[in-house]
């Protein structure tokens, strides 16, 4: 039983971790149908700003208040990243698929390249606030406590992204801009300015995500925006490619799946029974988990 | 809009569409008054149109809107210069509830007319909470039409209002079309002659994406050999107004 509680919470964490990424590549890819593949790099630009903060940024720490600034700062780095990205690379390639693809993958090269031509190839250890750090006790089972916190940031931007779309006019507009993006052009909205703030929200949480997912993996690599990119794509088209809740069940799914044949299996095997998932949904329900509920989707 | 001067003005429009000619040097006025229907058989670019003057697909050709060249202008930008616009397909977003699709449609700074479009369609406020997707296809078309009519624009532009609908929604929403003309410009695309008869001052008819007659609408209509050439169908009959208190208004 113990090792059950482990793992399902474990598993939430990553799902969490998982969710943090997607979130803003099924918002983008909703409401402008561009396939990111630069998404990454912002998760990278997130969690390398946030140690690089931690290490010398006036008043920004380790710990404390100090590594809240930290995450602030490569948070904001990743937005302003993603703002840059949506205005000089992908506006001008609108409506020209090919192209964007090519740019964003390119980007998402160029971006660890950067990185690692700055601060090296090897692994940088991440700063791990006492709080968040060792294990805490549930129902006797120790559990990592930056599980908690993950978990505890993917709920915040969850329930943050929920009422942008359903509370706020912007969020109004990128529900209707998902459905037909030309109809409200054609109703007197500049949709290009929603689309530069749905890059730039989907930039922000990717950019918290590279920064708590330091703390999971305990270091940072230029790369790793990338290998977590592959299971994010997975976790979109598993959850139905424009719905945040089904964005969220995926990637808890998705978390749960790994954890446990990962443990029960060989080390290892989860990722192939992610795989085998995903091919088992787009055999059966090919629009992802949410299919059927087109009123809910992007809410 | 100074006297005589048409508010909405295209000169020579051109529109390739995946190597297609669609339109091949569309020209035509729309006077700052009454209804201008923009006849044509099925395919010959009524709705490439109405879409070149919004800016919907790329064109050639210049557009002038109030005595202003629009033709460099982005969609979003012509629109709030004071332009509905209710699309063939009507644009209603299903995933929205109907109080939204309105929401959504409000300009600001600007007086939202709630107050007629619920007049005109009471459906429309008794289902505000209504997912749009679950809307019959006449109610759906009244959403739309109420869409348009909600800012304070100086010109509507409806295409086909009346396509696919059941006999007793068209004409609420002739009635619709005829009261919202009674207070601004309409261009309106339609094939259903009966309802041009009835709110027509003056008809465009195209033919393989060009303008091949302007002229009084019923001038045109009561002209039986006129109507076969340029539309291919018999001269249309009168459309009766809807009931006052019309029945069956989901059974579209």
């Amino acid at each position: 039983m113990s090792t059950v509680i482990l793992l399902v919470i474990t598993g939430l964490g990553l799902g969490a971790l998982y969710f943090l990424i997607a979130s803003g590549l099924s918002l983008i890819f909703g409401l402008m149908d561009v396939l990111n593949f630069a998404h990454g790099a912002f998760l990278a630009i997130g969690a390398y700003g946030t140690w690089w903060a931690a290490e010398y940024l006036p008043g920004a720490g380790p710990d404390g208040f100090g590594f809240l600034l930290a995450v602030a700062f490569g948070v904001a780095a990743g937005t302003l990243a993603a703002t840059l990205v949506e205005l000089c690379v992908i506006r001008p390639l609108y409506g020209r698929h090919r192209e964007q693809i090519l740019a964003t993958v390119g980007l998402s090269l160029a971006v660890p390249a950067l990185i690692q031509a700055v601060w090296g190839a090897d692994p940088l250890t991440f700063p791990k606030p006492a709080l968040v750090s060792g294990a805490a006790s549930v129902l006797g089972v120790h559990i990592p406590k930056d599980r908690f916190l993950l978990i505890l940031a993917a709920v915040v931007v969850f329930a943050a992204l929920w009422l942008f779309n359903s509370r706020t006019r912007y969020g109004l507009i990128v529900r209707a801009g998902v459905q037909n993006r030309a109809m409200v052009t054609a109703l007197g909205i500049d949709v290009r300015r929603s689309f530069t703030l749905v890059f730039a929200i989907g930039g922000a949480a990717a950019a918290l995500a590279g920064a708590l997912g330091g703390l999971y993996f305990g270091v940072v690599t230029p790369t790793q925006g990338l290998s977590l990119l592959i299971f994010a794509f997975i976790v979109v088209v598993i959850g139905g490619t424009t719905s945040l809740t089904g964005c969220a069940i995926a990637s808890v799914t998705v978390g749960l799946i790994q954890q446990f044949a990962n443990y029960y299996t060989v080390a290892g095997l989860g990722d192939i029974a992610v795989v085998i998932v995903l091919a088992l949904v787009l055999l059966t329900r090919q629009g992802g988990l949410t299919a059927k509920k087109s009123a809910e989707r992007v809410a | 809009m100074s006297a005589g001067r048409p508010l909405l003005d295209a000169a020579d429009l051109q529109v390739w569409i995946e190597g297609s000619h669609i339109l091949q040097g569309v020209s035509l006025s729309v006077p700052g008054r009454g209804v201008t229907a923009l006849l044509g058989r099925n395919g010959v670019g009524k709705t490439t149109t109405v879409k070149a003057l919004l800016g919907l697909v790329p064109r050639t050709g210049r557009v002038d809107f109030d005595g202003t060249d629009i033709t460099a202008h982005p969609t979003h930008t012509i629109v709030t210069r004071g332009i509905g616009y209710v699309p063939e397909d009507r644009g209603v977003f299903s995933a929205l509830t109907v109080a939204e699709n309105l929401r959504i449609a409000e300009r600001r700074p600007g007086r939202h007319r709630y107050d007629l479009v619920h007049e005109l369609f009471p459906e429309i406020g008794e289902r505000a909470d209504q997912p749009a997707g679950t809307l019959s296809g006449g109610q759906q078309q009244m959403l739309a039409i109420g869409r348009a009519l909600l800012n304070d624009n100086r010109l509507l532009i409806v295409d086909e209002p009346t396509k696919g609908l059941a006999p007793r929604i068209v004409r609420e929403v002739a009635d619709a079309v005829a009261r919202a003309a009674e207070q601004v410009p309409v261009l309106l695309v339609e094939q259903n002659l009966s309802l041009v008869r009835r709110v027509a001052d003056r008809a465009v008819v195209l033919d393989a994406g060009r303008v091949v007659h302007t002229g009084p609408a019923l001038e045109l209509l009561d002209d039986a050999d006129r109507v076969r050439e340029l539309l291919g169908v018999a001269r249309a009959a009168a459309v009766p107004s809807a009931p006052p208190e019309t029945e069956g208004r989901r059974t579209a």
